[in-house]
């Protein structure tokens, strides 16, 4: 079959590109049903406390509203099992920014007007919102699935302290806001007992599942459409507050309503990175192997749920040692609540992680990619399970390769460009395999077309390309005969594109579907197809989901090239290079792209990214594009993604790992490190803006 | 809607036909094009002038149409991301074209303000206008020719969370080498950041 090896792995473009060229693609907000309403919400102004009286006098009296929902007024729903979803229930502000009002007009500016209208009084009570790491309420969370709680090994204390040489070290990471360049919108519309949503989601089958829920109506009553998404980094991953108010607001007017959340609402309302505070001590023999390794992490969660950045989760991954301690801690505050960001746990954890190991390295007079090759390992530290695949060490070997790292002087601040220190500087990534259940259908057409169908979502990976591409390989046939139908809850049921699974657990289903219709195909002997074609299912319940003997992960090496002003302390990243091994990678063009976008996203959080939670207001200080600095066209240089050829025979039919989050971890570990390497100065909280740089440089000189 | 106190109506050319709509005086031109004309091409990133999601042209002239009143424009004409075309006025316009090719995007989102904001630099660069980078010994009023240092500083307005930064600036690199814009009168490096300095090592 010469075409499937044609069609997995190749550069196929993707087949939405002339859509979202000529702006036909349409996402959540960019449907008009007949008679459509607008509804914006009204974000509470007080950081903990109780709605005491609402007053939608003048709010009414603005030409075009029709209606102020809250608490008082709007639908009691079941009770979710998110509390962030139990919208106007309850006279209750966890913290500020929970929507306490939402107006519905006929117009957008009627609808703004309008919440700017209402009048809300509040009983206000003290708030405490400051991350600290003595809190007294700081526990240890339930640790549900080997990524938080504490593990031990050993007796990781007493060999730190009687190791020859050892690093003790705390680094922070800020609060951190996904904002996708598509704000959190539904457009959502009630007909005949039947609800059908527009939502900007990374996994509609999930919206449809707590709509059905929370509206008590059967599955089957609700209709969920994420088309075209506008990225989403997690915070899409499940329903936001949005989609409810959107149906909420849809069935009170019985009009259809569309509800475009605006920016500088989304960090109060739609999750967040939590803010963590790493301390690491690591310990090693005179020969550089790990002897202890304690990583102690520190976050925070709100008061109504509680979510963990599991920032030592990679940390029982890396590195063998025969004592270690992974600890994480949370503290329930008036914020907020966080949620998942690209790579959660990882992200942050790698940054202090792989901060820490350049510290070892300077301590050791080791060069930093010796370390980590020193320190590789066949068997998971933490588990003892056998990697399927870890190729870590060729990750670093090609990239150091690639870089020219051999020509580097190790000495800090041995290369000055005028008043520029020139700095390079290297980072492991890791990330693990996932993958859930998924259902998909293939389906045969007697004109030798197929389409497979599956509610897969496509936040921006590719995804209706690449499953076309699994299909392909799987019936041996041209890619260009095989449709794609996804982003739709009334499709097979499929899992969310996050935790870099969509594209194994959908092209789980989509390759069993399709080696099934080829076998029926086969057995049916070149006979002619019935009119409407022939259909195979599958649902990989019990197989995506399955244990397995082995540790499943993607791994990676990150190089970086700044340089630091040493007059302005601004730092500009002059290269970047990341090497991956990942399994097999299905799409080389579009696979790129989700590595280069990581590594963008991770030269963010080194450099520009960070939000500050106001102590006094309980607010995000930085909560918009204007004061929460994402990376612009000028921050970013050249960026090289490769990877390596992984056979791995443990993971899905692919062969495939996930790519999507592999990117931001470990990538601003490797720009700290080449800060260091630079200016001969560490600094340990990001990001790493001028004022903190120069200020560090003023005390290092 | 009929005209009153609070709404006018603004006749104006989009995408090459005339249109009069009635607007709200308080309407954005971006809610305006998305909500009254159903061109939902440009997208609304922020609503405050900090992404570019929205960027059209007006009168050749790229701006960010959520911080323009719609009630502004009387007789301008409005080019959006689907009004681009080849210079046949047939196919794709080459940015477009090179866009899919260079797979300079993901989710999409921030694209169409890309593509209009590539398509207003390269006519300011064609003109002549410095930017930020272009360097202060080079003549006036000839092109400037698009480095990619030229190119990343004239498109820094259209952020792009999906991070396809790299293959936007290839895709207008690309455009630009078909079609020479005039010589280089950047006098910077293509590269480096700190390239023009003097490697001193220690
Ligand atoms: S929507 Fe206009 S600049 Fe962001
Ligand atoms: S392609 Fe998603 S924001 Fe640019």
């Amino acid at each position: 079959m010469p075409d499937t090896v044609k069609a997995l792995g190749a550069p196929t473009e993707r087949r939405e590109g002339p859509d979202k060229v000529t702006g036909t693609a349409r996402y959540a907000a960019e449907y008009r049903p007949d008679g459509c309403a607008y509804a914006w919400p009204v974000p509470a102004g007080i950081a903990r406390g109780k709605v005491t009286a609402v007053d939608d006098t003048a709010a009414l009296s603005v030409p075009g509203v029709i209606k102020v929902l809250s608490h008082l007024n709007a639908p009691r729903l079941a009770e979710p099992d998110d509390a962030t979803l139990a919208v106007l229930q309850d006279e209750r502000v966890p913290h500020r920014g929970w929507y306490v009002a939402l107006v519905v007009a006929d117009t957008l500016e009627a609808a703004r007007e309008g919440a700017g209208a209402v009048r809300i009084d509040y009983a206000e009570e003290d708030h405490d919102v400051t991350l600290r790491t003595d809190h007294p309420d700081a526990y240890v969370p339930e640790d549900k699935d080997g990524t938080s709680g504490e593990h031990v090994r050993g007796d990781a204390e007493a060999a730190f302290e009687s190791a020859p040489v050892h690093v003790d070290v705390e680094y922070h990471v800020p609060p951190l806001h996904n904002h996708p360049m598509e704000p959190h919108a539904a457009t959502a519309q009630w007909q005949d007992g039947q609800l059908t949503v527009h939502d900007s989601s990374q996994g509609a089958t999930t919206v449809r599942d707590v709509l059905a829920a929370l509206f008590d109506l059967p599955a089957d009553r609700v209709t969920v459409v994420s088309e075209h998404v506008g990225g989403g980094f997690g915070s899409k991953g499940t329903p936001r507050p949005h989609v409810v108010l959107a149906a909420m607001a849809a069935h009170v007017t019985g009009r259809p309503v569309k509800l475009a959340l605006p920016r500088r609402q989304l960090p109060a309302v739609v999750g967040h990175r939590s803010p963590t505070v790493h301390r690491l001590r690591l310990a090693a023999q005179d020969d550089a192997t790990l002897l202890s390794v304690i990583h102690e992490v520190t976050g925070y969660t709100s008061r109504i749920k509680e979510f963990v950045e599991t920032g030592a989760a990679a940390t029982r991954v890396m590195y063998p040692s025969p004592h270690a301690r992974t600890t994480h801690r949370v503290v329930p505050l008036d914020v907020p609540s966080p949620s998942w960001m690209r790579a959660p746990g990882e992200a942050p954890g790698m940054y202090a992680l792989e901060s820490a190991m350049d510290e070892l390295a300077v301590e050791l007079g080791v060069d930093p990619v010796h370390l980590r090759l020193r320190n590789d390992t066949d068997t998971e530290p933490d588990s003892a399970k056998p990697f399927s695949s870890r190729h870590l060490a060729e990750c670093l070997e090609e990239g150091a390769r690639r870089f020219g790292w051999a020509e580097r002087d190790a000495r800090p601040r041995s290369r000055v460009h005028g008043s520029v220190l020139v700095g390079s500087g290297v980072a492991a990534a890791t990330y693990p395999v996932n993958a859930s259940p998924s259902q998909a259908v293939a389906h045969a057409f007697p004109d030798g077309s197929y389409v497979v169908r599956v509610n897969a979502t496509d936040i921006g990976t590719g995804a209706r390309t690449v499953l076309a591409q699994v299909a392909a390989d799987a019936l041996g046939v041209p890619v260009e005969r095989v449709r794609t139908e996804i982003g739709s809850s009334d499709l097979p049921a499929a899992p969310l594109a996050g935790g870099s699974s969509g594209t194994a657990s959908w092209g789980w289903a989509v390759h069993e579907a399709c080696a099934r219709l080829a076998e029926r195909l086969t057995r049916s002997g070149g006979k002619e197809l019935p009119p409407e074609g022939i259909s195979a299912r599958a649902d990989t319940a019990g197989t995506a989901d399955a244990d397995s003997d082995y540790a499943r992960h993607a791994f990676g090496a990150h190089f970086a090239e700044v340089g630091v002003d040493t007059v302005t302390g601004e730092v500009r990243v002059r290269r970047l290079l990341g090497v991956y091994a990942a399994g097999r990678i299905l799409n080389a063009r579009t696979a790129r792209s989700q590595f280069v976008g990581g590594i963008v996203m991770g030269l963010g959080m080194a450099l520009t990214e960070g939000s500050t939670m106001d102590p006094a207001f309980g607010d995000f200080t930085e909560s918009d594009l204007a004061g929460y600095h994402v990376p612009a066209h000028a921050d970013v240089p050249v960026i090289e993604a490769h990877w390596i050829d992984e056979e791995d025979p443990h993971l899905n039919p692919m062969g495939s790992k996930g790519i999507g989050e592999i990117g931001i971890v470990g990538t601003a570990a490797a720009i700290g490190n080449a800060v260091y390497h630079a200016t001969g100065v560490r600094l340990r909280e990001l990001p790493l803006t001028p004022d903190r740089v120069l200020t560090a440089l003023d005390a290092g000189a | 809607m009929g005209t009153d106190v609070f709404h006018s109506e603004v006749p104006m050319t989009v995408n090459g036909s005339g249109h009069s709509p009635v607007v709200d005086h308080r309407s954005t031109l971006l809610d305006v094009l998305r909500e009254q004309m159903d061109l939902t091409g440009a997208k609304k990133g922020c609503d405050h002038g900090q992404c570019g999601a929205c960027t059209v042209l007006v009168d050749g002239r790229r701006v960010n149409s959520c911080l323009v009143l719609a009630v502004s424009l009387e007789g301008c004409a409005i080019t959006t991301v689907e009004g681009l075309r080849d210079a046949d006025g047939e196919g794709l316009h080459p940015l477009q074209r090179a866009f899919i090719e260079r797979d300079a995007f993901q989710c999409g989102y921030c694209t169409p303000g890309q593509l209009c904001s590539a398509v207003g630099a390269l006519a300011e660069a064609e003109a002549g206008h410095p930017s930020h980078v272009t360097g202060p010994d080079t003549a006036a009023d000839a092109p400037v020719r698009l480095t990619k240092e030229e190119i990343r500083e004239r498109l820094s307005g259209n952020l792009c969370r999906c991070g396809a930064y790299p293959h936007i600036v290839e895709a207008v690199e690309d455009v630009t080498r078909a079609e020479p814009v005039g010589q280089d009168r950047s006098g910077q490096d293509a590269d480096g950041t700190h390239g023009t300095q003097d490697e001193v090592d220690a």
